[in-house]
Formats: C-alpha cells, sequence, structure tokens
C-alpha cells in the first residue's frame, strides 16, 4: 500500500531536485501533448528547447527575453520572502515602459549625456510609484496584496494603451498607436554587433547578484527572510515589518520599472501597446522556479526565455499555436508545486496496514 | 473503589510504536481495573500522548493488543473509541467559542446517541447536578473560563456513559480551588466505576488522588507504584531515573531600585475574545524577580505583548524603563534599551522552526554581530557553539534547524540567547512549562544568577509551585485585572489562589470600575 507521510525532515535533496523533476515532468506532458495534436514530439522539443540555443542570433534573442523575466523575478523572490505577495510585476514593468517613454520622449530632440540615465530613472521610479500605492493600501487599509496588484496591473495595461492613442502617440505616425522612435541619446547601447543583447541583461544579471547579497550578507535580507520564514518570531524580534514591506515592494517595483523601461529603450525603441508578452506574470514562475533565491532566478529565467523563444520557433517552424508557451508555463508551474509538495511529505510503501 | 469482578477495563499488552526517527512506545503494557484512577507518568516525549493516542484511536499501534472489558479490541478512530466508552479531555479543547455548550456537544454525538439521550439540555442539566459540575447548557463557550470549558470538555464524555475517561494534564490550567472541584469530580466517578487514566507533571497531584501509577521513560514502561505510599520526590527519581535534584528552596532577594513600571494601563483587547487588561498597575525592582500567576487567558498574553512591544499601540505614558517613557517605542527599539523576552510559545516565535540555531541567535541577538549593516556569520557561530556548550543544549550543532531540538532544550537556547544580551529587564513567560526536570533545573539556575547580576526578572506563570519557588515578590491576574503585589515569604498558596480566582478584584478595583461606569 502507498501513503503518504510526513518526513521529519525537510528533503535537501528534493529541494533542489523538484524543479528539475517538474521540468522533466513538463517536458513528458508537452510531448503528449504533441502527439496528440500531430507533430512529432522529438522535433517539437527540439524546435522549443534546443533551437534557441542553436545559434548566436538566437542566443542574443534569448538574452533580450532573460533580461526583463529576471530584472522582475529578483524583486518577487525578495518581495515573497518576506510574505508580500506582489503579483503586480507586469503593473509596474509596464508603468516603468510609460514612464521612462515619456522622460525619453522630452529628450526627442536631444543630445545630452544625462538622457538616458535620467530616461532610466524615469522608468525606476514609475516603477517603485506603481508598487508604491498597493504596498500603502496594504499597509494602512490591510488591503489584500494580491488583489490591488492584480488591479494595478490592468490600469498600468490601459494607462498606457491610452498614452500610446493620445498623448504620446507620434504625430507624425499615420495615427498608428505607437510613439515617435525614440534617439539614440536615450537608447541602451547594445552590447555587441549584430545582435540586440543590449545594456538590460547586464542590470538584470546585476541586480540578480545584488538580491543574493542583500538575502544572505545584510541584517536586512535576514530580516526579509526571517519575516517570510515566521512571521511571529519577526514580531518577536521587534522586526519593523512595515520598513520591509516597504523596502521589497519598493525594490521590486525599482526592478520591474528598470525591466520596462530597458525594453522601450533597448529592443524596441519606442513605446508601443504591447510592450510586455506577460513577462511581469512569468517572472512569478522564474521566481518559484529558482526556489525564491536570486541567483536560482537567473537559471530559471534562462530556462524559461527560452521556452519563449521556442514558442515563437515552434509557431513560425512547425505551425504550434503560440498559445503552447503559456500552457508550458502553466504545467511548470503546476509540477513545481507537486515537486515541492514532496519536500517536506514522502511516498512510504508498506504493508503495515494490512496487519 | 468499587470492582464489580476481576475482569480488567483495559489492558494494553506489549503496545509498540515507531514514529521515523523515534520508538515512541517500546513493548508498554498496563492493567486498568474499573473505578481505578491511574497517573501516567514521565518527562516530555516518554511516550504518554502517543500510549493515550493509541488508547483512543487517534494513533495505530505498530504491534502490540488492547484489551477491553476482556475482549481484544482494535480502536480504530476516535469514535470507535467513544463507542466502546472511552472519552478523552485533551490538553487544548476542542470547543467551538461561539457555540453554546449543549450544541458543543451535540456536535461530537450519531444521531443514534441523541435519539437515545431525548432531551439533551436536560440531561446535562441533571449530570451537572449528579456530579457537581456546574455546567449551563445554555451558556457560550466564550464566556466561560478555562475551567468551566474544561467541565464542558467532561460533560461531553459523560453524557456518552463513559467508562474510561483519559485526562491529559488537566490541571495545568487550573487555579487550586478549581483543580479541588475537579478532584471531587473524579473521585465520584471513580466511585461509580468509571476508570480514569491520568497524564500529569504535577506529582504532589498524583500522590493525592491516584490510586496506581506506571511511570514511563524513553517509551518503555520503567516502574509503577502506588502514589500515596510514595513521596513526590521518589516518583519524580523513578521518572528521571538518575537522582533529580529537586529544589530545596532557592534563596530569596530583596530588588532595590525600581527600574520598570507600569502606571494605570487599561488597553481593551485587540481579539474579540481576548481579554481587557484594566489599570494595571506594577513596578518591578533590578535583582528581583516578580512572579505573575495567574490562568491563563487572564490578560497575560495581552499585558507581555504590550509591554514587549508586539502590540504596536502607542500607551506612552503607562510604561516606563529607567524614568523613560517607552509606551510608544516598537519591539526593536524596546529591546535596545535592554529589555529581552522569552515568549510563551517557543517554536514559531522565540525561534524560527526552519533556520539554524546560528540564525536563531541573530534573531533577536545582533548587537556586536552586524557591521555596516552585513552580518558577522563567522562571529555569530561562534557565539552560538558557546551557548550551545554552556547551557548543554543536545543538538548536532549550532546548524542544527530550531524545530529539530526538544522542547526542553529549545527552551534551554532561547533562555540562553536572552540571558546572552545582559538585558536589564527580562520577561520571561511560562520558562519551564512542558520541560522536563533536568533542563527546569537548569533554566532556574540562569534565572537566579541573572537576577543576582541586578537584573530584573518578570516572571510569568501558570505553575503556582514554580511561582514560589523562584518569585521574590508575587502577584496574580484575573480577568485583566493585577492584585497587589507582596513578598513571596508574606503569602502563601491558598492566599494566590484566591488571587487568581479574582477575590482581590473589588477591594482594590471599585474605585476604577466606577469610573469606567461614569465614562
Amino acid at each position: 500500500m502507498i501513503r503518504i507521510q510526513a518526513r521529519t525532515e525537510p528533503s535537501s535533496l528534493m529541494k533542489v531536485a523538484s524543479p528539475l523533476l517538474a521540468i522533466l515532468l513538463t517536458l513528458i506532458f508537452g510531448s503528449i501533448l504533441f502527439s496528440a495534436i500531430g507533430k512529432s514530439p522529438l522535433q517539437a522539443l527540439q524546435v522549443l528547447l534546443i533551437a534557441p540555443l542553436a545559434d548566436t542570433y538566437n542566443i542574443g534573442e534569448m538574452f533580450v527575453k532573460m533580461g526583463p523575466l529576471l530584472l522582475c523575478a529578483v524583486g518577487l523572490s525578495l518581495c515573497y520572502r518576506a510574505n508580500m505577495w506582489n503579483i503586480g510585476a507586469e503593473g509596474q514593468l509596464l508603468a516603468g515602459a510609460l514612464g521612462g517613454s515619456a522622460m525619453a520622449l522630452y529628450f526627442i530632440d536631444s543630445d545630452s549625456a544625462i538622457a538616458l540615465p535620467v530616461t532610466l530613472l524615469a522608468g525606476i521610479a514609475s516603477g517603485m510609484i506603481w508598487a508604491a500605492v498597493p504596498t500603502f493600501l496594504k499597509l494602512r487599509f490591510n488591503s489584500n496584496l494580491i488583489l490591488t496588484t492584480i488591479m494595478f496591473n490592468y490600469i498600468a495595461l490601459y494607462l498606457l494603451i491610452w498614452a500610446v492613442h493620445g498623448p504620446l502617440r507620434d504625430p507624425q505616425g499615420f495615427g498608428f498607436p505607437e510613439s515617435a522612435m525614440f534617439t539614440q541619446a536615450t537608447l541602451l547601447p547594445t552590447l555587441f554587433e549584430s545582435s540586440r543583447i543590449h545594456l538590460g541583461i547586464v542590470f538584470a544579471i546585476l541586480s540578480g547578484i545584488i538580491g543574493w547579497f542583500i538575502l544572505s550578507k545584510t541584517h536586512l535580507g535576514f530580516q526579509i527572510r526571517v519575516f517570510g520564514a515566521d512571521e511571529p518570531a519577526a514580531r518577536y524580534a521587534g522586526f519593523n515589518s512595515k520598513k520591509l514591506s516597504w523596502l521589497v515592494m519598493l525594490f521590486a517595483g525599482a526592478l520591474a520599472g528598470l525591466a520596462g523601461v530597458s525594453e522601450t529603450t533597448g529592443p524596441i525603441g519606442q513605446l508601443v501597446p504591447n510592450v510586455s508578452p506577460g513577462y511581469g506574470y512569468s517572472a512569478i514562475i522564474v521566481a518559484y522556479l529558482g526556489r525564491l533565491h536570486p541567483i536560482g532566478a537567473i537559471i530559471a529565467a534562462i530556462f524559461m526565455a527560452v521556452i519563449y523563444m521556442g514558442g515563437d520557433l515552434a509557431q513560425i517552424e512547425m505551425g504550434i499555436p503560440v498559445a503552447v508557451v503559456s500552457m508550458f508555463q502553466g504545467v511548470l508551474l503546476f509540477f513545481l508545486l507537486a515537486c515541492d509538495f514532496f519536500i517536506n511529505n514522502r511516498l512510504s510503501f508498506s504493508n503495515q496496514a494490512t496487519n | 473503589m468499587k470492582t464489580h469482578n476481576s475482569i480488567s477495563r483495559l489492558e494494553l499488552a506489549n503496545i509498540t510504536k515507531q514514529y521515523p526517527g523515534c520508538l515512541a512506545n517500546d513493548n508498554v503494557s498496563l492493567i486498568l481495573m474499573p473505578g481505578e484512577i491511574h497517573a501516567l507518568l514521565g518527562e516530555n516525549g516518554a511516550g504518554k500522548s502517543t500510549l493515550v493516542k493509541t488508547i483512543y484511536g487517534v494513533v495505530a499501534p505498530d504491534k502490540g493488543d488492547i484489551i477491553w472489558d476482556g475482549k481484544e479490541v482494535s480502536i480504530k478512530s476516535p469514535s470507535m473509541a467513544r463507542d466502546l466508552g472511552i472519552g478523552m479531555v485533551f490538553q487544548h479543547f476542542s470547543l467551538f467559542e461561539t457555540l453554546t455548550v449543549s450544541e458543543n456537544i451535540e456536535l461530537c454525538l450519531s444521531k443514534h446517541q441523541l435519539n437515545k439521550i431525548g432531551d439533551l439540555a436536560a440531561r446535562i442539566t441533571q449530570l451537572s447536578t449528579e456530579y457537581g459540575l456546574n455546567v449551563d447548557p445554555s451558556r457560550y463557550i466564550h464566556s466561560l473560563s478555562i475551567g468551566e470549558r474544561q467541565r464542558v470538555e467532561i460533560m461531553r464524555c459523560l453524557v456518552q456513559s463513559v467508562k474510561l475517561l483519559i485526562l491529559d494534564e488537566p490541571t495545568s490550567v487550573l487555579t487550586p480551588q478549581e483543580v479541588a472541584g475537579l478532584f471531587d469530580v473524579l473521585r465520584t466517578l471513580s466511585k461509580e466505576g468509571c476508570s480514569i487514566l491520568f497524564i500529569s507533571h504535577k506529582l504532589h497531584e498524583v500522590t493525592e488522588i491516584c490510586h496506581k501509577a506506571t511511570i514511563l521513560r524513553g517509551g518503555k514502561v520503567v516502574d509503577t507504584c502506588i502514589p500515596n505510599e510514595e513521596t513526590p520526590a521518589t516518583i519524580a527519581k523513578m521518572m528521571v531515573g538518575d537522582l533529580a535534584e529537586q529544589e530545596a528552596g532557592y534563596t530569596k532577594a530583596e530588588g532595590k531600585t525600581v527600574v520598570f513600571s507600569v502606571n494605570n494601563l487599561s488597553l481593551p483587547s485587540k481579539q474579540p475574545f481576548g481579554t481587557t487588561l484594566k489599570n494595571i498597575n506594577l513596578d518591578l525592582k533590578a535583582g528581583e524577580i516578580l512572579g505573575i500567576a495567574g490562568v491563563a487567558g487572564n490578560g497575560q498574553d495581552e499585558l507581555m505583548a504590550i509591554i514587549s512591544g508586539e502590540d504596536t499601540r502607542n500607551v506612552k505614558q503607562t510604561i516606563s524603563l529607567n524614568n523613560l517613557d517607552i509606551g510608544h517605542l516598537h519591539a526593536g527599539e524596546r529591546r535596545k534599551l535592554g529589555m529581552a523576552y522569552v515568549p510563551e510559545e517557543r517554536l514559531g516565535r522565540g525561534a524560527v522552526p526552519d533556520m539554524s540555531l546560528t540564525e536563531n541567535t541573530l534573531l533577536t541577538h545582533s548587537e556586536g554581530f552586524i557591521k555596516n549593516g552585513l552580518v558577522q556569520w563567522q562571529s555569530i557561530k561562534d557565539y552560538t557553539k558557546d551557548l550551545i556548550t554552556k547551557y548543554k543544549i543536545k543538538c548536532h550543532g549550532e546548524f542544527s534547524e530550531a524545530k529539530s531540538l526538544s522542547g526542553g532544550n529549545l527552551q534551554k537556547f532561547i533562555m540562553g540567547r536572552e540571558i546572552g544580551q545582559n538585558p536589564k529587564i527580562l520577561i520571561c513567560a511560562h520558562p519551564t512549562w512542558g520541560v522536563d526536570v533536568g533542563a527546569a533545573l537548569a533554566i532556574h539556575q540562569a534565572l537566579l544568577q541573572l537576577r543576582d547580576k541586578g537584573a530584573a526578572i518578570l516572571l510569568i506563570s501558570e505553575d503556582i509551585d514554580e511561582l514560589f519557588l523562584l518569585a521574590d515578590r508575587m502577584a496574580a491576574v484575573c480577568n485583566g485585572h493585577l492584585s497587589p503585589l507582596v513578598k513571596t515569604e508574606h503569602t502563601n498558596i491558598d492566599q494566590i489562589g484566591q488571587w487568581m480566582a479574582g477575590t482581590f478584584i473589588n477591594n482594590t478595583s471599585a474605585h476604577t470600575q466606577e469610573q469606567e461606569a461614569k465614562a
């Protein structure tokens, strides 16, 4: 008879193995699904997972997608460590894109050296403001952070759409809902010739390292971890919950805002309605896949970026609907949570029950 | 004791239960006659709870037989145990606060039983007078005291015509007077042939009421005895094995200057069924232990929370440390001024379960371990190693997670951590609750040493014996009121017991209540 038994101690093996196992199960599930819609599972997986890393152009594109995912995921990891259930990275990213773009358009005729830093700061500040409002509502009125951050995602999205249809629309754009192309002074420099990899990826990897440093080396990070692990203990120890809540939320907002402004000033070069293909939401999965650890998030972000790339390629090369990407992400999160169950539980095969 | 025949009520033969990493019961055998009051004794983790849970059908034994009224049975669930006539009162009551007494009792009865009883309320009233339980079926649980709630739990068993009543540490939450009442009920039940299995840490109670005792250690039966032929000291010896140096009384000290005081503190409760603090006045002197007795839920938690600053409401004018108002400071700021706390819940509040002892040291002890916001992990590690050696904490090392420690060892760690900060004021709740005799002794020594170094200690405990042992001055709380403070040698258990029941309230706070009425 198979029974589920609580482990006396959480399995440290499963803590590491769980994401790998979840990826494996997702791939198996994907293969079955591809067979069911009449595609060769091997070819599909090849296109989805291998092709994105097959040549330098694709690898470059992969890094372009990894940047915003990682920036958002690092901020979310810190939030979730502190039990702040911020689902609003998407909105904070869009706010950053909007605020940054407004600043970039202000500099449209400028070649000032401060144009780019100021544009980036505007994006960061916008992301922080977008994170600050739900945080304030939670701390002041005890509103549900999950709900308010989701609502703010929609507000940011429609605000952005309104802006590209209205005040920020390019007057010479033939009525298309797009801003003017930004001037060179406000564009992020690319890292290599013939590739779209830009400075954003450096910001992202730096953010991962900074996030790791904060969590494991600083007293502040320790307090954040205690808060997430055991709130009564944090209160007993006298940690300032408001201060910590503000800190992680503003940090996450700043990173998401930076992700947003890096998209518009990086690969896109202007403000468009679809700045993000749901990076802020996927970052939630990245954060969990990375075990809420900023360094883990780097690895998880690569994987997620590959799936994004692979989804595009699968659509082009095999006619597989692009919805397969969302499905893959959903199934992955599902399997991850299921595998995490076995960190604290195990199956026991016994025949004692017959006694 | 009336014995109907020679058939035992319950016989356990070679009960064995293995948990992952721990043999909870190892070939435990026990015989319980009808009408017998049988004590089950042992330190924490000796296997008492597992054994009674086996009898009540919560835990399935790996090996061994249960013989009930001469027939071998396998008790698969609590409802099956209840059908056999086994009732159990857990340490933590399982009552719904928003329902009435009779609704609560109705919840655990089957349809069949309900039909048999007919009018439940009438039955409760009848049993209530028969046994002197004084339970009103129409009252809401939240309006009852802890002692009354316990009587509701007992009533729940009586309604089902119980033949064996299991009580898990029933007296730990009662005033001395309530304990006497409970014992009367138990004696009546015993005379009628109901067997009682009684788990307790309080040995003088065992010698007072129990006919037989079984002593467990490390999951095994190490001894049985007839308690009224023994003294608490000899039973304690059986429990711990090697000689337990039970107290011969510690020396008392006299406090010097007042370092901490609470003045006219009145504060409504945050929780709907919490206790409102009413005009609390206390002063704490350097070099003394002030003990506060009281039955759980009479305002201790609320008092502790507002003193420590965990309750963040501003009470600026009412709490002062060295003549400095600190009522507006939050818990962390108060710690910086030299206050330290040992909370009632160890795991989940006093220590983070999933963090190592090193990290748990940093939880409250950060002074000297932080440079420019960075944690000096290596020095904390070394410091934690010293704590472990100094307080003889049994664990694998400073990397062990807090939850892997036994309750007593974790308590020693928390005490050590708080004392290690050389606090001026230590607020300590239930320092040895559920801790075995050896660890309790170590904790007492640590507290006394701290006092003799000149710290002021506020000790909140339900264990009145311990308070008399340690405290230099004492008071009691009842329903949010604090009694006058007296020197321990000028009072006695009876007086404190009466204060715990609230006899002081009319004298000292009639004045305040008048004011409240006017307001």
